[in-house]
């Protein structure tokens, strides 16, 4: 399963650097987003009001979106899903990896729209630091959720427009979890209680995924 | 024709439905082992289903099957994909990724060693376009990445759609001889194609398709 992971984690982050994708897409379009936000609110004042992490996570949000699509994307191409199904790879070692490898893209990207935000929207860099481990947790199970729900709307002519509404109630704790630690590490809050919720869902995700992917990939 | 062989392919009845539609109706197959079948027929007359069915990709609605001794009602579906050999006719492979990459990738997922995949690209005459990406491929060198990817695999069953389309003439003999010798190794060898094989050297079974069941089969 952890060969199988690797394996595919390695085969979807080559992918992503061959087609530039996330590089000259996704990413412009999250700093775009999160200058618009901080715009709509005033950027001297967006990242020091409570509005600030919510930002962050609504633009996180957007972008994930764009990436968990696009990682189911690069498998549903003609013929391709055919041909790797009779590779005969193991289904828990597939989501481990696709999921890893959306994690990678996700940290990465969430990096470049927090350096956004203290740059942009003036939030406190001290408090981005002390967020910084709650967002990583937060962007893995959120990788872990899409990469599930991916595969569940992937096989119809719709998913780009179905990914959201059938995701959207699952990231839901997910995304209130991660603003309310990123709230409270600039506000010098209590971290302890969003930190056990966002780590419950990334185990209980990772669990949900090695059992069921195969049988919603199929 | 078996020799007191096992047969690798058996059909009996197969009957394969999908969102209400029967793609197979009641076929009826043996194949053996070393053999090459050409399947033909009209479009949407289920040559692309059966092969399917047989390569796991499909299941089964009512009657019964085995391929490679894998029962397809009840066995691993997994374990029989990873012993056939499938070459759809769209292609089959990560477009950003270049050959080598999407051979490298195939090879390590069957566990295959690595230095074969210099040999399988050259043997279909793809090695200066190794570290060309799939998307820059034509047709026809697409096709043909999609055969090295099968020799890698060395499936026991080659399971191939339409895999004359996109192929000039010297692609084609290329491709007949190619099957000539995995057939001689004793592989089984299952060709869709609209129409009878052109080379009559490879003195295929052939079996006419229509509405989904076997209407005919000349050998």
């Amino acid at each position: 399963m952890i060969r199988t992971a690797l394996l595919v984690a390695g085969k979807d982050l080559r992918i992503e650097v061959r087609s530039r994708v996330l590089l000259w897409q996704v990413v412009p379009f999250g700093v775009i987003a999160l200058l618009l936000c901080g715009l709509a609110l005033g950027p001297a004042h967006a990242g020091s009001s409570s509005a600030g992490p919510g930002l962050y996570y609504l633009v996180t949000l957007l972008v994930a979106l764009l990436m968990i699509n696009r990682s189911h994307v690069v498998e549903r191409a003609p013929g391709t899903k055919s041909s790797v199904a009779t590779l005969g790879l193991d289904p828990a070692g597939v989501f481990l990896g696709k999921s890893l490898a959306l994690a990678v893209e996700l940290w990465l990207t969430g990096l470049v729209l927090l350096a956004g935000a203290v740059l942009v929207l003036h939030t406190a860099l001290h408090g981005a630091l002390i967020a910084l481990p709650s967002i990583v947790v937060t962007l893995g199970a959120l990788a872990c959720a899409g990469t599930l729900y991916g595969a569940l709307t992937a096989g119809g002519e719709t998913s780009a427009t179905l990914l959201p509404v059938l995701a959207l109630p699952a990231f839901a704790p997910l995304l209130i979890a991660g603003e309310r630690s990123f709230y409270d590490a600039l506000h010098g809050g209590e971290l302890l209680g969003w930190w056990v919720i966002v780590v419950v869902a990334l185990v209980a995700y990772v669990a949900l995924g090695i059992l069921l992917y195969g049988v919603l990939d199929e | 024709m078996n020799n007191g062989a096992t047969p690798v392919v058996e059909l009996d009845d197969a009957v394969v439905i999908s969102s209400g539609f029967p793609l197979l109706s009641g076929v009826t197959l043996q194949l053996w082992p070393s053999s090459l079948s050409v399947v033909t027929g009209a479009n949407g007359a289920g040559k692309t289903s059966l092969l399917r069915l047989l390569a796991g990709l499909d299941s089964l609605t009512s009657g019964s099957g085995r391929v490679v001794g894998i029962d397809l009602r009840d066995g691993d579906l997994r374990q029989l994909r990873r012993r056939i050999g499938w070459l759809g006719h769209e292609g089959s492979f990560y477009d950003d990724l270049s050959v080598k990459e999407n051979l490298t990738f195939a090879a390590k997922a069957l566990g295959r060693p690595l230095d074969e995949i210099d040999s399988a690209v050259a043997r279909v005459g793809l090695s200066r376009r190794i570290n060309t990406s799939a998307k820059q491929l034509s047709a026809g060198q697409r096709r043909r990445l999609g055969l090295a990817w099968l020799l890698l695999r060395r499936p026991e069953l080659w399971l191939l759609d339409e895999p004359y389309a996109s192929l000039d003439d010297e692609g084609r003999t290329f491709f007949d001889h190619l099957l000539a010798d995995v057939v001689a190794a004793g592989a089984t060898v299952v060709v869709s194609a609209h129409d009878p094989l052109r080379s009559r050297s490879l003195n295929p079974r052939t079996i006419l398709m229509s509405g989904g069941s076997i209407v005919d089969e000349t050998t």
